[in-house]
């Protein structure tokens, strides 16, 4: 059996010292390089900064598998979502000619699109997964306006980092960074297999974020905001799904 | 000075041993709590309830999503489940990379898990099967080392249903999916990548079963002891 001799005591301290400095200049690097996501806070904020800075260090700017139109899901599954009430029943009667978009905080020009603006814009379709962190999926095509197009059209100031985008139903708000942000698969989406984008997926827009998980595509969306932190919207941890107790980070 | 007995295991065994020990049991834990939110399994890229299903488990869920026919639901737990999985996740990854580092470098698979070509036969290690199912206790020689059976067992279990399992559960990232696409397209897809995912880690339970029974019947204070001091016994010493 080994002795606690004083040369082991020696080299266990230089290789704790040696590690605690170490860890101190990863979490300064992540810090500077953002790889640190709005969550990583209590006890499992270790691994989730190990999770976001892993994959934005592999994934920033890798695209999505796209499949093939014959891979398209003849039975897609739409989740159930929470009653949309009155308001929502109001917009859909007029066939949502008054939903809007709006665009606003750090950016040039705040604006207001309605769906026959977003549609004359430049269109993408794509044919990608979307999976729920409950286990099951389906593959459609999407089509849509990439956010790309609607940050070039209000000017993101240079300072910004997040998007916080927000749904017709009341506290349903996630955000992503400028990564998933200017990412050219992230589709402002008001399509899907051919017609617009039914109700139960999220119609008449829907922001597809197809490297994350479902609840990451928030249904309904009307607003977006640019910001350079997450620290004063709810409670500081960056979106609802934290909220929750969900990560906010769902590329896993 | 006496010369210091070499322990049964080597340091780096004893803590990576506990370390994944301790990761497995949480990765166990949540990763039921996680499938039981939909206890359906599938083949290819994609399936939901409106699809066939490959097989689906007689149990109650804990999701409206996914009813299942019982009149009651199970706790849903997904939110932490996750955030545990995933940590937990890291840890057996780096702890095994430090044991698989150690375990080449210093010479722990060559000595102690590596079988030896001559008990490499079919003959030797039906004998080792047969000993095995009658209980029979190990020699003193063999209680300082590995059979060949346990070699292979462990072997197979560090360098094929770790690999599997942690492969399998990255297919599953659509981030890592993007990256990596074959890693998914090799396996069939992702929702096949889940289904794998869940009889690895059935493997890594079954394995877990028969290692803390064998641990019970070979002398459980003697294992123990053996894996948290590294000390041996007195029988062992002596051998």
């Amino acid at each position: 059996m080994s002795k606690f001799t004083r040369r082991n005591l020696i080299a266990a301290g230089v290789v704790t010292a040696a590690g605690a400095s170490g860890l101190g200049v990863a979490v300064k690097l992540a810090k500077h390089y953002g790889l640190v996501p709005p969550d990583a806070v209590g006890l499992y904020g270790a691994g989730e900064t190990l999770t976001y800075a892993a994959q934005r260090i592999l994934t920033r700017h890798s695209m999505a598998r796209e499949f093939t139109r014959s891979q398209i899901s003849t039975s897609p599954f739409a989740n159930e979502v929470a009653p949309l009430g009155e308001g929502f029943q109001r917009l859909q009667a007029e066939g949502f000619a008054d939903w809007r978009l709006t665009v606003d905080g750090m950016v040039a020009h705040p604006a207001s699109f309605s769906i026959a603006e977003l549609k004359s814009y430049p269109c993408q379709t794509q044919i990608t997964h979307l999976a729920c962190e409950e286990g099951w999926s389906y593959i459609a095509e999407w089509r849509g306006v990439p956010l790309s197009h609607i940050l070039g059209l209000v000017g993101v100031l240079p300072q910004v980092r997040y998007a916080v985008y927000r749904s017709f139903q009341p506290d349903w708000w996630e955000s992503i960074d400028m990564a998933d942000a200017l990412h050219p698969q992230t589709l402002v989406t008001h399509g899907m297999n051919g017609g617009d984008l039914p109700v139960a997926f999220g119609g008449p827009l829907r922001l597809r974020v197809p490297r994350q998980l479902g609840y990451k595509n928030v249904k309904y969306i009307t607003h977006l905001t640019l910001t350079d932190s997450l620290k004063t919207l709810g409670k500081g941890l960056g979106s609802a799904a934290p909220e929750a107790g969900y990560a906010w980070y769902a590329g896993i | 000075m006496a010369e210091i007995p070499r322990p049964r295991h080597p340091s780096v065994v004893r803590v990576t041993h506990w370390l994944t020990t301790l990761a497995f049991f949480a990765l166990l834990v949540t990763g039921v709590e996680i499938l039981i939110s939909h206890p359906r399994f599938y083949w290819g890229e994609t399936g939901n309830i409106a699809t066939p299903a490959l097989f689906t488990l007689p149990i109650p869920t804990s999701r409206a999503t996914f009813p299942n026919g019982y009149s009651y639901m199970l706790p849903d737990q997904n939110g932490w489940s996750r955030y545990l999985h995933f940590q937990a996740a890291w840890i057996a990854v780096l702890t095994g990379l430090l044991y698989v580092g150690f375990g080449f470098l210093q010479g722990h698979f060559r000595r102690d898990l590596f079988p030896a070509s001559s008990d490499l036969s079919l003959r030797r290690i039906s004998r080792v099967i047969a000993g095995s199912l009658r209980f029979k206790r190990p020699s003193e020689g063999e209680a300082w080392s590995y059979n060949v059976l346990q070699r292979l067992t462990y072997l197979f279990v560090i360098f094929v249903l770790f690999p599997l399992v942690i492969w399998t559960g990255l297919a599953m990232s659509p981030a890592v999916a993007s990256a990596i696409p074959g890693a998914v397209t090799l396996l069939g897809g992702q929702q096949s990548a889940r289904t794998i995912h869940f009889f690895v880690s059935g493997f890594l339970v079954l394995f877990l079963l028969v290692h803390v029974l064998m641990v019970c019947l070979s002398g459980f204070r003697n294992r123990m002891r053996a894996m948290i001091t590294g000390r041996a016994t007195k029988d062992m010493e002596r051998a």
